[in-house]
């Protein structure tokens, strides 16, 4: 199948998974799940004791299984409870990402199992993250999720979403539909971290509006392999002072197919932007995208996309695109993809390392990004994921 | 009988592309020598010692004996475990890795040690930044001594290890350069002076153009790199006054009469 690199398509050929799982019982406690799968959700950064954090939210399959706030200033349960809670949500469905938008959004509108909806209530700081699972357990299964978060206004909001299926699982799809709504003088960091089976299909579709002075932080990380990944996250910065900022940390091993991009369009004035993304070819394809729209004078935006290629049949194309509809903006972006200089890695030799541990270094080096808006245990827990992770892809 | 050299170098040449940059250089460093290297810009004093740690892109021939055992094909890593260490003129920089990850990767010495010598080169907000990122001239100097002391080689290859460092560091550099060589015996211990001496003596080959570390090092003996061997051998302070004096030109005089002799 030939993909066309300028814009994003190859539709997938959806008839070839199962639309119907089992209904899995409920659990009291994120402990009571098995060893292995515990296991599986560490690497998501999703914690099974609830450790430090302000809520849970897991979805097994099609079933919600564990969902508990444990702060007053947050909200955490299923979209479709949420839905019946709040008059259907009529404000925020499908207006952020709009339902007829592509074949998965669409299929998602029909099949729609869950997601979570997550809310900061006004002024509320919710200093311990929220954690949702999304998790597959069946082979070839779909599950398509639609996820709403908001942020009141002057709220902030932590949330990691670790999406991974269960050992022994090989295939399978993932659709999930994620709208953000960060209202005045909000902030939303949102850190995800996807940990597939070698050959599933993924495809989240997610948007953000960002209202004045509201601030939002993607952090996506990907170092295990999936089959297709397709994602292009879009911000629209709709408010005065708004900022984003994404962070993407991919790796592709041979057979991996990824194409990650993400976008934010600069409405008003003051609004801020910067999308960086690190990425690893082992063998597999990666094509890293970025673009920024400006649409208002004074603007300032940033885009780096930076690829490492390790291996002869890897491929990196680096896609940056910078779009000025105005005079008076200062957008830039940076894009280089090479391999690891010899002279790195042989200074580390001469330290003592051996070639391979001093190649290791250097790309956990690459992969790190300064993640900002995080709280530093969170920090060190990510940290310490990229390099778990990255250690057994090497 | 004598004692078996540390480093031996017979015949070295060594070549980048096209260019031959050593010439046919000798070199003997016996235990506990430390040795000094003059020459003019471009005259391969980098390239020797980048030659002996064994960075690629570099055409060898000849013989580098460490300790009786050739190691002219050897990887960079197994000639470090072997106990050569060298501070680097320019080093690369490497973002994304603290040198303090950096330090603990190379080593299985505790921690503890490490904040000591960061601490006493002023390196303690250093070890969380990443290595040589944005790093001042000084500072990279610095790093470098640090990442020696812990490592603690038996033959120390030091490339200018005091350029760019200001008035106060240079103390520094010189006395922590004497201690990475061993030269800094500690009072009060049960060893006597003599005896701790003996057991902690380390060998270098130190590239200088300033010689303000041969204030603070006791080097044994000098050598002028020029055209791609040495040209000269003598006490090294006694040089490096010489060179002041009339520099390189005086050397290329003598070079050029010595070369038309033999
Ligand atoms: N990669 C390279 N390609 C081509 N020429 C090189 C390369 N590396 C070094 N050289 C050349 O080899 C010669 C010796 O360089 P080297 O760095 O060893 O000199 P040096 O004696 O250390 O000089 P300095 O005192 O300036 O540090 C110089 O002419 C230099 O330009
Ligand atoms: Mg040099």
């Amino acid at each position: 199948m030939v993909k066309s690199k300028t814009t994003q398509t190859g539709d997938l050929d959806l008839s070839v998974y199962r639309e119907e799982a089992a209904e899995h019982p409920q659990l009291d406690d994120l402990s009571q799940i098995s060893p292995e799968d515990q296991k599986v959700l560490l690497m998501t950064g999703v914690d099974p004791m609830g450790k430090e954090r302000s809520g849970s939210f897991f979805q097994k399959d099609h079933s919600v299984i564990h969902c508990t706030a444990n702060f007053e200033g947050a909200e955490i349960m299923s979209a479709s409870e949420a839905r019946k809670k709040y008059h259907g949500l009529t404000e925020y469905w499908g207006k952020a990402v709009p339902v007829d938008k592509d074949i998965y959004t669409k299929r998602a509108e029909e099949h729609q199992e869950h997601g979570y909806y997550v809310r900061s209530l006004p002024g509320a700081q919710v200093y311990y993250p929220l954690q949702a699972c999304l998790y597959l357990t069946e082979d070839r299964l779909a599950q398509d999720v639609h996820n709403i978060i908001i942020a009141e206004e002057g709220s902030s909001l932590n949330l990691i979403t670790g999406c991974a299926t269960a050992p022994g699982v090989r295939s399978g799809l993932h659709v999930g539909v994620s709208e953000f709504y960060v209202k005045k003088g909000a902030t939303v960091s949102f850190t995800m971290i996807h940990n597939w089976a070698e050959e599933m299909a993924v495809r989240p579709r997610s948007a953000v509006i960002v209202e004045e002075g509201g601030k939002f932080i993607s952090n996506y990380v990907c170092l295990v392999p999936a089959r297709d990944l397709q994602m292009y996250p879009t911000a629209i910065l709709k408010g005065k002072g708004a900022v984003a900022t994404f962070n993407s940390v991919l790796l592709a091993k041979p057979g991996s197919y990824m194409d990650v991009g993400s976008r934010v369009i600069l409405q008003q004035e003051g609004c801020r932007a910067e999308i960086i993304a690190r990425t690893v070819s082992t063998g597999g394809t990666i094509i890293s995208r970025g673009h920024l729209r400006g649409e208002h004078r004074g603007i300032k935006a940033h885009l780096e996309c930076k690829g490492l290629l390790l291996s002869d049949t890897g491929v990196i194309h680096a896609i940056p695109e910078l779009e000025g509809t105005t005079s008076d903006l200062e957008m830039s972006h940076e894009a280089a993809v090479g391999k690891i200089a010899q002279e790195e890695v042989e200074y580390l030799m001469a330290r003592g390392l051996s070639e391979q541990e001093a190649t290791a270094l250097i790309i956990k080096g690459f992969l790190s990004l300064d993640i900002v808006g995080l709280p530093p245990s969170l920090k060190k827990d990510l940290e310490h994921l990229i390099e778990q992770t990255e250690e057994e892809a090497l | 009988m004598k004692a078996e050299p540390l480093l031996e170098i017979k015949n070295l040449h060594v070549s980048i592309g096209e260019k031959e940059i050593i010439k046919g250089l000798h070199l003997t460093i016996n235990h506990g020598e430390i040795h000094a290297i003059f020459g003019p810009n471009g005259s391969g004093k980098t390239t020797l010692l980048n030659a002996l740690m064994g960075f690629s892109g570099y055409e060898i021939t000849g013989e580098i004996l460490f300790r009786g055992k050739k190691m002219t094909r050897l990887p960079i890593n197994e000639r470090a475990e072997m106990g050569i260490g060298m501070s680097f003129q320019r080093p690369p920089a490497i973002r994304g890795l603290q040198l303090r990850k950096l330090i603990e990767a190379s080593t299985e010495r505790n921690g503890d040690l490490i904040e000591k010598y960061a601490k006493a080169l002023n390196l303690i907000d250093f070890l969380n930044r990443e290595v040589n990122v944005g790093f001042s001239g000084g500072e990279i100097k610095r790093a470098e001594l640090l990442q020696l002391l812990i490592q603690d080689p038996d033959l120390i290859l030091l490339d200018e290890p005091e350029s760019g460092v200001d008035i106060d560091n240079i103390v520094l550099i010189g006395e922590y350069t004497n201690q990475l060589l061993g030269r800094r015996v500690e009072r009060g211990k049960r060893k006597t002076m003599k005896e701790q001496h003996r057991e902690k003596l380390k060998s270098g080959l130190i590239i200088t153009h300033t010689g303000h570390i041969l204030e603070y090092i006791d080097a044994d003996i000098g050598h002028i790199l020029m055209e791609g061997r040495f040209a000269c051998q003598a006490n090294p302070r006694e040089m490096f006054r010489t060179l002041k004096e009339c520099g390189f030109n005086e050397c290329y005089r003598c070079f050029r009469k010595e070369e038309a002799h033999g």
